[in-house]
C-alpha cells in the first residue's frame, strides 16, 4: 500500500470502529470490546508505517476534489510532515491505551458501548486535524471534537454538575469557534486557497493582506480548543467526565489541536509580530495562573486539569517565541505523561473512593494499596515538574531554551519582548508546577491517619497500561532529543545550559518550599489536639465505597463526583502546604481567581437579562399587536355571524331585498337618472 | 289577447308565490309557492314568445322550448323537494320551516333537534366517561 492510502487508513478505521460500535452496541455487545479497542490500535500500527515511511523528509502531500465548491476550492488533502506523522502516533498510542484502561474502568457500565464509539469518533476526529491538508477538513475533524468532548463530559449526565460542564464546554470552546471559521475564510480569501502548502506559500511570498487580524482571530479559536487564558474555564469543569475521557482530552485529543494547528500554520503567525506577542501574554498568564490555580485544588483532577492548561501554556509559549519543534516536542511528552497521571489519578480515585486531596491525606497507606499507581504517577509527577532525566525535562527545556534564545536576540524569528515574557513566565511557572506536583504527591501518598479502605487488586488492563505509559514519560525526552530535530523544521532541541541550571533549580525550590510547608502543617496539626473529627458525611461515603468493593470504578467516580462538595466542605480546612504557600492568595486562586463569577457577571447575566427582555417583548408588545389586529376582524364577523339565523325564510328575504336593490339601480342607471 | 293580461297575470302569481315563500311555515306549502312563482315565469315564456313570433322577429319558439324544459326541471324539483320534506317529516316530526333551524349560528339556535357546538362537546364528554 502506498503511504497516502495508509494515511487515509489511519483516521478511518477508529471512525468505521465508532460507527460500527454505535450500530452494534445493543444488538451485539460482545463485539463492542474488540471495536473499541482494535481500530486504535490498527491505527497506532498505520500511523507508525507512515512516521516510518515518510521519516521525516519531504511532506507527502496528496489531494483530490470531490466537486467544485465556488471560487475557493475545498479538497479532500492530506499533508503529512515530521510534526503530522509523529502527533499522530501520540494521538493513536493514548487512543489506544485509553480504550485499553476504559474496558476495566468501565467494565459495568451500561452506556460503556456509546461511550466507546464516542472516544473512537474522538481519536477519528483528531486523526483527521492532524493528518488534514485542507483547511476546512480540519475544521471538520475540528467540530466533531467538539461535539465529542460535549457528549464524553456528559457521560454522568445523571448529575447536574456533567450537564454543566459538557454545556460548558461545548459554549466556551464555540464561542473561540466563531471567530475562528472567520479567520479561517479570510485566510483561504487573502491566499487564494484552503489548502495549507498554497495559504503556508502564500505567506512566505508576501501575499498575506491582514496577518494580524487573522491571527487574532485563529488565536481565539486555539484558546477555546487549547484552553488559553481567557477562554480555558471549561477545562477544569470538564472533569465531571470520566477519567478516561479527560486523559484523552487532556493528553493527545480536544486540548493538543489548538496547539498543533498554530505549529501547522505557525508562518502565518510569524508574519504578525503583534500576533506573536499577544500569543506570549496569553501562554504566561494561563502558565502563571494556572499554576496558583492548581496549588490551591482540593479536586485531584482539577489540579491535574490546572496543570494541563499549564503545560499547554508552556507550548504557547513555544509557539510564541517562534519554535514549533520545541512545542511539538513538549506536546509529544506532556501527552504521554498526562495521559499517564489521569490513568493513575483514576486507579487512585477508584482506590480511595474520593477525589478529594484532603480526604486522601488523612488516609494512611494509599500507596501500598495500588502500588502500581503509586510507582507510574511519582514517574509522571517528576516528568511533569521538569526533573532530569524524566522527558518532561528535555521538552520543557527546550521551550525554555528557545525563549531564551529569541530574549537575548540571537534570533529574529518573534519579538524579543515576547521572548522575555514566556522566559519569565516559563521559569515561574517550573517553580510552581514543581510546588504542586509535589503538594499532590504528598497529600495522595504519605497521607496520615485511618487506613485506607481495601478495594481489591485493581484490574490488569488498567495497571498495565500506566506502566506502558510510564515508560515514554520515563524514557522519551532523553531518547528523542538528538533525532527529533531531523523530523521537525531541523532546529536543535537539546537544552541549553543556563535555563536547564534556572529551570531545574527553581523546581526543586519549589519541590522543598512545598515539602517544608508541608512538614510545618503537619507539625500544627499535630500540636491543635483533635482536628474536627471527620465528618459523619464522610464516615458514611467510606462505608458506601467499601460497600461495593467489586463495583465499577467509574461507579465510585460518579459517586465521588456527586458527594464531593457536600462531604468535604468541612474537610477542605485539613493541613494542606497549598494553604501555607499561597497565603491570601488561597482563596481566590481555589475559586480560579473567579473568573467564573466574572463571565457570569459580564456574559452570562446580561444574555439572560436580554432573553428575559425578548421573551417579555415577545409576549407583552409583539403579540399586543397581533391581537390587537385580530379583534376588527373578529368583530367583524361575529356581527355577520349574526345574520345566519337558520331562518330560510329570513334568508330568501334578503335576497329578494337585494335583487329589489338591484333591479332598481339597474334601472335608474338604464334611465339615466 | 294584449301583452298586458298575461304579464300582468304572470306577476300577480310570481307575487302570491313570493308571498307564499316569505310568509308560509309549512314546507310543503312553501314548495307549492315555488311552482307558482315558476309556473308565472312559464307564463311569461308563452306570452312573450307568442308576442314576438307575432311580430316575426323570432321564430323558432324558444320560449316554448324553455318553457318545456322548465316544467320538466320543476317536476324533478318538486319531487326532490318532497321528498326531503317528508325525510324531514320523519325525523323531526314536524315540517315546520321556523323550527328547522339547524344551520344557524352559535348560542342563538334553538328549536327541537338542535345541535349546537356546546351539546356536542357535552356529547362527547358522555361517550369518553
Amino acid at each position: 500500500m502506498t503511504t497516502t492510502t495508509l494515511a487515509v487508513l489511519v483516521p478511518l478505521l477508529p471512525f468505521l470502529g465508532a460507527a460500527a460500535g454505535l450500530l452494534l452496541g445493543r444488538t451485539a455487545p460482545g463485539f463492542v470490546r474488540p471495536l473499541a479497542v482494535l481500530p486504535p490500535l490498527a491505527s497506532l500500527v498505520l500511523a507508525a508505517l507512515v512516521a516510518v515511511r515518510q521519516g521525516g523528509d519531504q511532506a507527502v502531500d496528496a489531494h483530490t476534489e470531490l466537486t467544485p465548491t465556488g471560487s475557493v476550492p475545498i479538497e479532500l488533502a492530506l499533508h503529512i510532515d515530521g510534526f503530522a506523522a509523529l502527533v499522530a502516533i501520540l494521538v493513536a498510542f493514548v487512543a489506544a491505551c485509553v480504550q485499553i484502561y476504559s474496558t476495566g474502568y468501565l467494565r459495568d457500565d451500561p452506556r460503556y458501548p456509546s461511550y466507546a464509539a464516542l472516544v473512537s469518533l474522538f481519536t477519528s476526529a483528531m486523526l483527521l486535524v492532524v493528518y488534514s491538508g485542507d483547511l476546512i477538513v480540519l475544521l471538520v475533524g475540528w467540530e466533531v471534537m467538539g461535539i465529542c468532548s460535549y457528549f464524553l463530559v456528559g457521560h454522568y449526565w445523571e448529575t447536574p454538575e456533567a450537564r454543566a460542564a459538557s454545556l460548558k464546554a461545548f459554549l466556551v470552546t464555540k464561542l473561540g469557534d466563531v471567530p475562528f471559521l472567520i479567520g479561517l475564510f479570510a485566510l483561504a480569501t487573502d491566499a487564494g486557497s484552503f489548502r495549507i502548502t498554497r495559504v503556508l506559500g502564500a505567506v512566505s511570498s508576501g501575499h498575506l493582506h491582514h496577518p494580524t487580524l487573522i491571527a487574532l482571530l485563529l488565536l481565539a479559536g486555539v484558546a477555546g480548543k487549547s484552553a488559553q487564558f481567557p477562554l480555558h474555564t471549561w477545562l477544569p469543569d470538564a472533569m465531571a467526565g470520566p477519567t478516561p475521557v479527560s486523559a484523552l482530552i487532556h493528553a493527545a485529543t480536544m486540548v493538543a489541536a489548538g496547539v498543533y494547528f498554530i505549529a501547522r500554520l505557525l508562518p502565518v503567525f510569524e508574519a504578525s509580530s503583534a500576533a506573536m506577542v499577544v500569543l506570549a501574554v496569553m501562554a504566561a498568564v494561563t502558565m502563571t495562573g494556572s499554576g496558583l490555580a492548581a496549588l490551591a485544588q482540593d479536586d485531584i483532577k482539577r489540579v491535574l486539569a490546572y496543570s494541563t492548561i499549564g503545560q499547554l501554556g508552556y507550548m504557547t509559549g513555544g509557539l510564541a517565541v517562534g519554535d514549533r519543534g520545541a512545542a511539538v516536542f513538549h506536546l509529544l511528552s506532556h501527552g504521554a505523561f498526562k495521559a499517564l497521571l489521569f490513568l493513575a489519578a483514576g486507579v487512585i480515585i477508584h482506590a480511595a473512593g474520593t477525589n478529594s486531596l484532603a480526604a486522601m491525606s488523612r488516609m494512611h497507606g494509599l500507596r501500598d494499596r495500588v502500588p502500581d499507581a503509586y510507582w507510574t504517577m511519582t514517574v509522571a509527577l517528576l516528568a511533569l515538574a521538569a526533573i532530569p532525566p524524566f522527558s518532561g525535562f528535555f521538552s520543557k527545556e527546550s521551550v525554555l531554551g528557545a525563549a531564551e534564545h529569541v530574549a537575548t536576540g540571537s534570533t529574529d524569528r518573534a519579538p524579543g519582548a515576547a521572548g522575555w515574557i514566556v522566559l519569565v513566565a516559563g521559569l515561574l511557572a517550573a517553580l510552581l508546577t514543581a510546588a504542586y506536583a509535589t503538594r499532590l504527591w504528598l497529600l495522595a501518598f504519605r497521607g496520615r491517619g485511618a487506613e485506607a479502605p481495601d478495594h481489591g487488586r485493581q484490574p490488569l488492563t488498567m495497571t498495565v497500561v500506566l506502566w506502558v505509559l510510564a515508560v515514554p514519560s520515563l524514557a522519551f525526552g532523553g531518547l528523542a532529543y538528538r533525532s527529533l530535530p531531523s523530523w521537525f523544521d531541523g532546529r536543535d532541541l537539546t537544552p541549553t545550559l543556563l535555563t536547564s541550571i534556572l529551570g531545574t533549580g527553581l523546581a526543586l525550590v519549589g519541590g522543598l518550599l512545598t515539602y517544608g510547608a508541608w512538614q510545618r502543617t503537619n507539625a500544627l496539626a499535630a500540636r491543635v489536639p483533635a482536628a474536627p473529627a471527620p465528618s459523619f458525611e464522610w464516615e458514611r461515603l467510606q462505608g458506601e465505597a467499601a460497600a461495593h468493593p467489586e463495583g465499577d470504578a467509574s461507579l465510585v467516580e460518579a459517586h465521588a463526583l456527586a458527594d464531593h462538595g457536600p462531604a468535604y466542605r468541612d474537610l477542605a480546612h485539613a493541613p494542606d502546604p497549598g494553604r501555607l504557600l499561597l497565603g491570601p492568595l488561597h482563596r481566590p486562586a481555589a475559586a480560579g481567581f473567579h473568573l467564573d463569577t466574572v463571565y457570569a457577571a459580564l456574559f452570562v447575566r446580561p444574555v439572560q437579562a436580554g432573553a428575559s427582555l425578548v421573551r417579555f417583548l415577545d409576549s407583552a408588545v409583539v403579540d399586543t399587536y397581533v391581537r390587537g389586529a385580530a379583534a376588527l376582524p373578529r368583530l367583524l364577523g361575529a356581527a355577520v355571524r349574526r345574520a345566519q339565523t337558520g331562518n330560510v325564510q329570513t334568508y330568501v328575504s334578503a335576497l329578494l331585498a337585494g335583487t329589489v336593490v338591484l333591479a332598481v339601480a339597474v334601472v335608474l342607471v338604464a334611465s339615466g337618472a | 289577447m294584449h301583452l298586458a293580461y298575461p304579464a300582468v297575470l304572470s306577476a300577480l302569481l310570481f307575487c302570491t308565490g313570493l308571498y307564499g315563500v316569505l310568509a308560509r311555515r309549512n314546507a310543503i306549502l312553501v314548495l307549492m309557492s315555488v311552482e307558482l312563482m315558476l309556473n308565472a315565469v312559464n307564463l311569461n315564456l308563452v306570452a312573450f314568445d307568442v308576442w314576438l313570433s307575432r311580430a316575426a322577429r323570432e321564430t323558432l319558439h324558444s320560449g316554448q322550448a324553455l318553457t318545456l324544459f322548465t316544467i320538466a326541471i320543476a317536476a324533478a324539483e318538486i319531487g326532490i323537494g318532497l321528498a326531503i320534506v317528508l325525510a324531514v317529516y320523519r325525523n323531526r316530526g314536524t315540517s315546520d320551516i321556523d323550527k328547522l333551524r339547524d344551520t344557524a349560528e352559535g348560542p342563538e339556535t334553538r328549536g327541537p333537534g338542535t345541535e349546537g357546538p356546546g351539546s356536542s362537546a357535552a356529547e362527547k364528554a358522555e361517550a369518553t366517561a
